[in-house]
């Protein structure tokens, strides 16, 4: 086990270790501001759903171009993961079944059709596909320079647009009835805030695999929330607890012995989400229980506030 | 808002044929209505009348099966900004993280279009218009804070800020507080003093005529519509609730 | 026992087991905590594992069901607490359960009977090779076993807590006042998700697993709105899936488990476009017919309006509809052939003439 001055230097002059820790945080960083609409617009678990969604993509794109190379195999996710998201559009919209339902449905199918692509080419003479199921549990460890040059990237063009875009994000987020009574939420704003979702989705897999996708985009705003009442703190804070956790999960996991890279994030992620919910001061479990017990009794806030104009 | 536009002759809401069905259900049926300018109008009916769908029907959330809406003499999504929208309180998500100022600001985003951020007159119009329902002081409180009436109040503020000219309201008075009351009524008068029309869901038969000027009776098809005085008869409201009301003060 | 019929037993026992808990799942809009639970029993049946020293099906279930309620636990007093969403906090303890499972295997017991891969999507291809010995007496392969075993135990649950599941799914408030605790029997739908996940997990994996609680539950939803007709259809499109998917598979020659997801999720979608009542295509043609009726009770009113007026002899014709009513040819000959058929108009070469029938359609 190295100690904790080993692990910082190498952390900036071991060229495996800078990587992996860079490419986790810019998956952290890209994850928790862009799994912050979703989670705001009560679609947490969008992102499990299409991370399971993309499989079939990754998969089809190997088999349709014969490359490996990341950005194909990226190209095929967002597709697929694309087309996921619109199949359970159009569930909801024409049946009566439940968004939850339709997440299941796309989910377990598309991922279904994944394990079968994957099994047919495993049984290929090629060893060429070999890999592949790597996107199943992620491997940061074979992150390469490329890679995360190209998912630092993606992140930062989806971060712009959410800058560019950031009250029309806002109010659709928060009122999408009254957002499209104001002109500002036509149809294809609704298709951006779900693209920026499969773009996030898009850059973990490689790196956290599909199971644990999920945690990635709402682990963040989770933690965050504890910690503030305004958006756009939450979303700089967002970004900030999942490029730390992907920091902390990268050096972890090779300080430790064989502890995956993937689990590492998401359990350092969990950690810091569960602080958060306990000790955070305004909000946090601890700090509430601390002030009922000073108090006595909780004067509720519109009391307060009549006794107060 | 030029003062020719104030003074133009369409009425503010015209709607000939409308009908709304949901799967084979027809939720509104052949409606056939204008609302004239500065009125105070009440849309009363049973439960599942098609109250709140003629709201979202006008503006423009859910399909039609049939009928032409005008509103200022075109259709609505040329006129958009001349429309203010309260909805329901309990539509929204209160843990949401932002304050009732934020929340007002967003009333001003539709004159402000695309990527535009609000500026120091929007928020000076925000602060303006919670004070008009006596929230000034919780302009940084987070919404999740708030009591309901005073979430209703916020989002009262907020269309304010929209300066509309024609404002639908979906049940603003369901389980507010008595301040709250006040406030809104307060409100809608202002508004009707300033030449403004409001059209509004009201949840409550009983209260109806000590608020609103104008009925809009409805249960699917369109039972009654005029002043409240001509149109609020025992008759008709046999009609609209198929002689299940209790007794009420003002019937005719 | 032959192993393809061994796999198909195996799925199809699974799937009954999975589709009657499922129903109940989808209409509480719990299908996800499905997902959550699948993925979340992981490190209970490592945990399972340990303690028992080896393979143990009991060990292995008493510590899914465990993780099971420990998560589900966890997400309610997360949620109750107003801190987190409800659906935020399972994302958050499904993975990190998952994660800690994966940890836990990849450092104490990889090479060992479990393997990282196997938990998606299981090794139902082996289901014919686990035969289960008693004192000397060959019963079969477990996993067909222990399938059929979950599907019975899970129907007996289902019948007996009917009306319980029925009343506290649809109206729990009235469950509440009528004395039928509905927390009570959410705890035990939970439980039996979570071993029904457990026993699953070592047959099918939790992505079929998965499927198996939502999709064929969701399908039966399309065809019916009776609730015992639903639960039946939903074990009856599971074991569906399970035999058709097998098939493909032994077709194409790839995973049995991820074909037979592949055809719940097609028995989903061809459910979806065709189903009577709430499949799109009839929908389409519901709609298309009702149009028509309006469109031909407008012309009823139209010809009234007109009828006994000096333009009638120009209003009540054919050619004039297109340009009063705006319709296009095709559509107005289709309007009056409607009009015609259902008796509220009559057609005499051009010229048209509402009948009595008609009248009264239009006064209405």
């Amino acid at each position: 086990m190295s100690t904790v001055a080993e692990l910082l230097h190498d952390l900036v002059f071991d060229y495996t270790l800078r990587t992996i820790a860079l490419g986790a945080a810019v998956l952290g960083v890209s994850s928790g501001v862009l799994g912050t609409f979703a989670v705001l617009r009560r679609q947490s678990l969008l992102g499990d759903a299409l991370a399971h969604a993309a499989l079939p993509g990754i998969c089809l794109a190997y088999m349709a171009t014969g490359s490996k190379a990341p950005v194909v195999l990226m190209v095929g996710a967002g597709v697929a993961g694309w087309l996921g998201a619109l199949l359970l559009l159009k569930i909801v919209a024409t049946t009566s079944l439940d968004e939850d339902a339709a997440l299941g449905i796309v989910l377990a199918s598309f991922f279904g059709f994944g394990i079968v692509l994957l099994t047919v080419m495993q049984k290929r003479p090629d060893a060429g596909q070999a890999g592949l199921d790597k996107f199943l549990f992620g491997q940061a460890a074979a992150l390469v320079g490329t890679q995360v040059a190209v998912t630092a990237l993606l992140g930062t063009a989806a971060i712009a647009v959410v800058i560019v875009f950031y009250k029309e994000l806002k109010v659709l987020c928060f009122d999408p009835t009254f957002a499209r009574t104001t002109g500002l939420a036509p149809r294809w704003l609704e298709v951006l805030v779900t693209s920026l979702v499969v773009v996030a989705v898009v850059i973990g897999l490689q790196t956290v695999g599909v199971v644990l996708m999920a945690s990635m985009l709402v682990g963040p705003v989770v933690a965050a929330r504890q910690w503030s009442d305004r958006l756009a703190v939450v979303l700089v804070l967002a970004g900030a607890i999942g490029a730390g956790a992907g920091v902390t999960g990268a050096v972890v996991s090779v300080a430790a012995e064989r502890v995956p890279t993937g689990p590492a994030i998401i359990l350092s992620l969990t950690v810091f989400a569960l602080v958060s919910i306990l000790f955070a001061p305004r909000r946090g479990v601890v700090p509430d229980a601390v002030r009922r017990r000073r108090r006595g009794l909780v004067a509720p806030v519109e009391v307060e506030a009549e006794a107060a104009r | 808002m030029t003062d020719e536009e104030r003074t133009d002759t369409a009425p503010p809401l015209e709607i000939a044929d409308l009908t709304v069905a949901y799967r084979e259900r027809p939720v509104l049926w052949d409606i056939d209505l204008t609302v004239p300018k500065g009125v105070l109008a009440a849309v009363v009916g049973p439960n599942g009348a098609g109250k709140s769908t003629l709201i979202k029907a006008v503006l423009d959330l859910i399909p039609r099966a049939a009928g032409t809406i005008r509103v200022f003499g075109q259709p609505y999504a040329d006129v958009r900004r001349r429309v203010g929208y309260v909805p329901q309180r309990t539509s929204v998500d209160w843990d949401f993280p932002t304050d009732a100022l934020d929340v007002v600001l967003m009333g001003t985003y539709g004159k402000l279009g695309w990527i535009r951020r609000p500026g120091r007159a929007e928020i000076a119009t925000a602060l303006a218009c919670l004070d008009q329902v006596g929230m000034a002081d919780f302009a940084r409180r987070q919404i999740s804070q708030l009591s309901g009436g005073q979430q209703q109040r916020v989002f009262l503020a907020r269309a304010l800020a929209q300066d509309a000219d024609l404002y639908l309201m979906d049940e603003p008075f369901v389980g507010v507080d008595a301040t709250t009351e006040r406030s809104i009524v307060e409100l809608l008068h202002a508004l009707k003093a300033q030449g403004r029309t409001v059209l509004c869901v009201h949840h409550d038969l009983d209260s109806a005529p000590d608020y609103f000027d104008h009925l809009v009776l409805l249960n699917v098809r369109l039972i009654a519509d005029g002043p409240f005085a001509a149109a609020f008869t025992q008759a008709n409201l046999m009609k609209a609730y198929g002689g299940r009301t209790h007794a009420f003060k003002h019937g005719a | 026992m032959s192993y393809g019929l061994a796999m198909v037993l195996t799925g199809a026992g699974v799937a009954v087991a999975c589709g009657v808990l499922g129903t109940f799942l989808v209409l509480r809009r719990m299908a996800m905590v499905a997902d959550a639970i699948s993925h979340a029993i992981l490190p209970g049946l490592v945990a399972g594992y340990w303690l028992a020293n080896g393979p143990s099906l009991a060990a292995g279930l008493l510590g899914a069901v465990a993780a099971a309620l420990l998560m589900v636990g966890f997400v309610e007093l997360l949620t109750r607490s107003g801190l987190v969403a409800g659906d935020a906090a399972i994302g958050v303890a499904f993975p990190a359960l998952f994660a800690l499972g994966t940890v836990l295997i990849t450092r104490h017991f990889s090479g060992v009977h479990l393997d990282a891969d196997a938990i998606l999507y299981g090794n139902i291809e082996f289901a014919g090779l686990d035969v289960w010995r008693v004192g000397g007496r060959v019963l079969g392969p477990r996993p067909v076993w222990v399938g059929a075993g979950l599907a019975l135990a899970n129907t007996a649950l289902v019948v007996a807590l009917f009306k319980e599941l029925k009343v506290s799914t649809f109206d729990p408030g009235l469950a509440a006042t009528v004395g039928l605790s509905p927390a009570a029997v959410q705890i035990a739908l939970m439980t039996a998700v979570a071993f029904t996940a457990a026993g699953a997990f070592s047959a099918v994996g939790a992505v079929l697993a998965v499927s198996f609680f939502i999709v064929p539950a969701a399908t039966a939803y399309l065809w019916t709105d009776r609730l015992p007709r639903m639960v039946a259809l939903s074990a009856a499109f599971g074991a569906a899936s399970a035999v058709l998917g097998f098939t493909a598979a032994v077709r194409a020659d790839t995973s049995v488990a991820g074909a037979m997801a592949c055809a719940a999720g097609v028995l989903f979608g061809l459910s979806w476009l065709f189903a009577p009542k709430a499949g799109l295509v009839p929908r389409a043609r519901q709609l298309a017919r009702q149009r028509l009726e309006f469109a031909a009770e407008t012309l009823a009113v139209h010809l009234m309006t007109h009828t006994g007026t000096p333009a009638e002899a120009e209003e009540c014709t054919l050619s004039h509809l297109g340009e009063h009513l705006r319709w296009n040819d095709t559509w107005a000959t289709a309007v009056v052939a409607e009009a015609v058929r259902r008796g509220w108009a009559v057609r005499d070469g051009e010229r048209l003439r509402v009948t009595e029938a008609g009248r009264g359609v239009a006064a209405m």
